[in-house]
């Protein structure tokens, strides 16, 4: 059977120029940073070499980067690192999100108003765009920090990034982005888009599952969240995975050097799958559309299918697709993202079913031939559940 | 194999050995195998991050045992179905002084036509579980197939089947109900199965403590009646004592009544309108006349006056039995010999030889 893989933003394949890179630190070159002797100083320079390389990406600094553990772990470190920095400050702690974020800067955000935060969730129109008006209104609150997703990763929205920092910066908010999907797809700089903090990760560009980052404005105070060593600027004790920085440094330079080409072939595919599909399925809706989109993503809503089983009906088709956020169990979830453009209901209304939704994600080996299998199996697979109308008690039986 | 002999077979896994066997079998045998769990509440009281559910251990073990087999491996996500069907009337039938019997409830309403309705969805032609009963084809063209006990005596299973819709019995398999439990285990570990010596599961699955009563206060409140205290009365209508709600106790029970007795007392029935449970001596416990309620007929319905075998209790014997009336949703049946102990709630089923023809709830 020919598989499909259609969920890179889920995650991607190591780039083979990438393990080529993080090769030499895994074995010969394996010494801990903070050594003093020469295995120590040779990872060190490694380590030193894709801070350096990473900054120069973003626009950044190089003192200016923290290695995390993933993009997560960046994400918690930005959002409820932040908060805690200003509750040690005694004053009051507001923290500001989108509906649409993703769950590494939600969970945080909750925690924090576990600890006493004031969480102001910031509405979304129907195609995830934030509403300018009701960030104006969480600033003139006065929060500890701003957090918005600078690409949505179900969807693909694309916020008004500029707009949105520029509104932060001038009213002396610390601003937080998480561009996890957004790097390496549209032009990501901090020296051009004035974030306090963003988070990137390794996995989802062609580098290793492990590791992520956060930019870290110069004076943005912050507290770690775990304790230990004095690495990272004390901002992410453990010894660093020296590998992974290197494998994020050098996949985050290819994506965005090949950004605007792949960007443009990418995003015709993508155009290519959902016009097909548009037309070949009736009653299909696209999430998103209508707004700037991430140009990998494409999340659509077909009504009258189940939503567990399309995707594992088209698993057995071979053809890797997500929907959501899937639970560790494998059980499908509903989408707070669809939820909160009206796309879903947040409790499920059993007499009108929302419709199934599938993202697609496409990457660097994705062809033209894939797309149009895609177009051509998906609505067969929609049919038959189709036929198999959940009323049905045993399925057409 | 001939290619028209491989079918598409989605296979109940529970994370147990017999069903991890059941699909090993299948896959053996060449057919396109589909392991599927479901997930079925949340174990977890505490709200928030921690769902815990999403790392059930019956899902980690099916899922590892698909590995072994290369199958693919999905989680059914049927909280809603399972509450509705299997918990609800498990706390609706304790709080009408019945013993319920969940697992029944769950083969009929959820596990096998939703999964039959899911596996449809995914190009199954049947779904297979491991229970050890065994379906035999039908008797004359065009006529249903048949549920049989499984080889295994002491393990037969096709007493929880006999709630299973009708129209489902052409798309049952039960691939263990050739092999005996020891059989089932040997093959799991010479395949190196992770759940070859996992012990059977006794417990109610979505009660992990074990304690029903608690899980009871829970979804009643513990000031239900049910779980209010009340009074222990003979037959003659004799107080003798107080006991705890009469959700705490069932028929049959010793424990729970009390010390002090001039001899050797047994719940006999509750009185769910007056809190009453009703005790007596162990004579008193045996019944000849069985009353079922909520029927099922998977194979022809018996006719007044036939000679039947009932068996009230899984791994107890089936008992000779006649049918004195049925209708519509009433079956009478006088056994030849009294039995102890008969559970309303519980399910009694309904053979002819080792065919399962039916059942229903016991009232």
């Amino acid at each position: 059977m020919d598989e499909i893989y259609m969920d890179w933003a889920a995650t991607s394949p190591v780039r083979p120029e990438v393990a080529e890179a993080m090769a030499p630190y895994l074995a010969d070159r394996f010494g801990n940073p903070s050594s003093v002797h020469r295995w120590g100083r040779a990872a060190r320079a490694a380590l030193e070499e894709a801070r350096e390389r990473l900054a120069a990406v973003l626009g950044a600094a190089r003192r200016e980067i923290v290695f995390t553990g993933s993009g997560t772990e960046a994400d918690n470190l930005a959002v409820l690192g932040r908060a805690r920095a200003v509750a040690r400050s005694g004053q009051r702690v507001i923290v500001a999100c989108t509906a649409i974020e993703h769950k590494a800067v939600l969970e945080p955000a909750r925690q924090a108003a576990r600890e006493g935060a004031e969480l102001l969730v910031m509405a979304v129109d129907e195609t995830g765009r934030l509403d300018l008006g009701a960030l104006d209104e969480a600033l003139a609150a006065g929060p500890a920090v701003v957090s918005v997703q600078w690409g949505n990763n179900e969807i693909g929205t694309l916020q008004p990034i500029d707009e949105v920092a520029d509104r932060c910066r001038s009213r002396g908010i610390t601003f937080h982005s998480d561009a996890v999907q957004a790097l390496g797809r549209v032009p990501v700089r901090v020296d051009r888009t004035p974030c306090d903090l963003l988070t990137v990760s390794a996995h989802k560009l062609g580098g290793p599952k492990g590791v992520g980052a956060l930019y870290v404005r110069e004076g943005t105070e912050l507290e770690a969240l775990i304790f230990g060593g004095g690495q990272e600027w004390e901002l992410r004790p453990g010894t660093q995975n020296v590998a992974g920085a290197v494998g994020l440094a050098v996949a985050a330079e290819l994506a965005v050097a090949e950004m605007e080409a792949e960007s443009a072939r990418i995003g015709a595919l993508r155009d290519r799958l959902e016009s097909g599909l548009r037309e070949r399925i009736d009653g299909l809706v696209v999430h998103g559309a209508g707004a700037p989109r991430l140009s990998h993503i494409l999340n659509v809503g077909i009504p009258g299918v189940d939503q567990e089983a399309i995707l594992m009906a088209l698993d057995l088709e071979g053809i890797a697709v997500s929907s959501g956020s899937a639970c560790q169990s494998g059980a499908v979830e509903a989408s707070h993202v669809l939820v909160a453009i009206g796309a879903a209901h947040a409790t499920p209304d059993p007499d009108r079913p929302d419709p199934a939704s599938i993202r697609f994600s496409l990457g660097r080996t994705t062809t033209s031939e894939h797309v149009d299998r895609v177009i051509d199996r998906v609505p067969e697979v929609v049919k038959r559940l189709r036929a198999l109308g959940s009323n049905d008690l045993f399925g057409g039986l | 194999m001939s290619r028209s002999d491989r079918r598409t077979i989605l296979v109940a896994m529970s994370g147990g050995v017999d069903s991890s066997v059941a699909a090993a079998l299948l896959v053996k045998a060449g057919h396109r195998v589909i392991g599927a769990t479901m997930k079925t509440f949340c174990y977890s009281d505490t709200p928030g991050p921690s769902r815990t559910c999403c790392g059930l251990e019956g899902i980690m073990d099916a899922r590892a045992v698909c590995d072994t087999l290369g199958i693919p491996h999905y989680v059914f996500d049927l909280e809603e179905e399972f509450t509705r069907a299997v918990i609800d009337d498990f706390v609706t039938e304790y709080a009408a002084g019945r013993t319920p019997n969940p697992c029944v409830r769950c083969n009929s309403n959820t596990k096998l036509p939703d999964l039959l309705r899911k596996g449809r969805m995914l190009g199954a032609d049947a779904v297979a579980t491991g229970h050890y009963a065994r379906i035999s084809p039908p008797e004359e063209p065009g006529g249903a197939p048949r549920i049989r006990r499984g080889l295994d005596a002491r393990k037969d299973q096709s007493y929880f089947l006999w709630g299973v819709p009708k129209a489902m019995l052409p798309y049952l398999e039960f691939p263990v109900g050739e092999l005996t439990k020891s059989e089932v285990r040997a093959m799991a570990r010479e395949l190196g199965l992770a759940t070859a010596d996992k012990p059977e599961s006794q417990e109610i699955c979505f009660v992990p403590t074990n304690d029903y009563t608690d899980f009871l206060a829970q979804r009643l409140g513990s000031d239900h009646p049910a779980l209010s205290p009340g009074a222990l009365v003979t037959t003659t209508g004799e107080v003798i004592g107080q006991h705890g709600g009469y959700a705490r106790y069932t028929v049959g029970q010793r424990k729970g009544l009390g010390g002090g007795h001039r001899r050797p007392l047994y719940v006999l029935g509750v009185r769910p309108a007056t809190n009453e449970v009703v005790v007596g001596s162990n004579d008193e416990l045996y019944r000849a006349d069985v009353t079922l309620a909520d029927l099922n007929w998977l194979d022809t319905p018996p006719v007044p006056g036939e000679r039947v075998k009932v068996q009230v209790r899984y791994r107890a014997r089936a008992v000779d039995a006649r049918v004195i009336s049925i209708g519509p949703d009433r079956v009478q049946l006088e056994l030849d010999e009294p039995e102890r102990a008969i559970t309303p709630g519980q399910s009694g089923a309904v053979y002819r030889d080792d065919i399962l023809v039916g059942g229903g709830r016991i009232r």
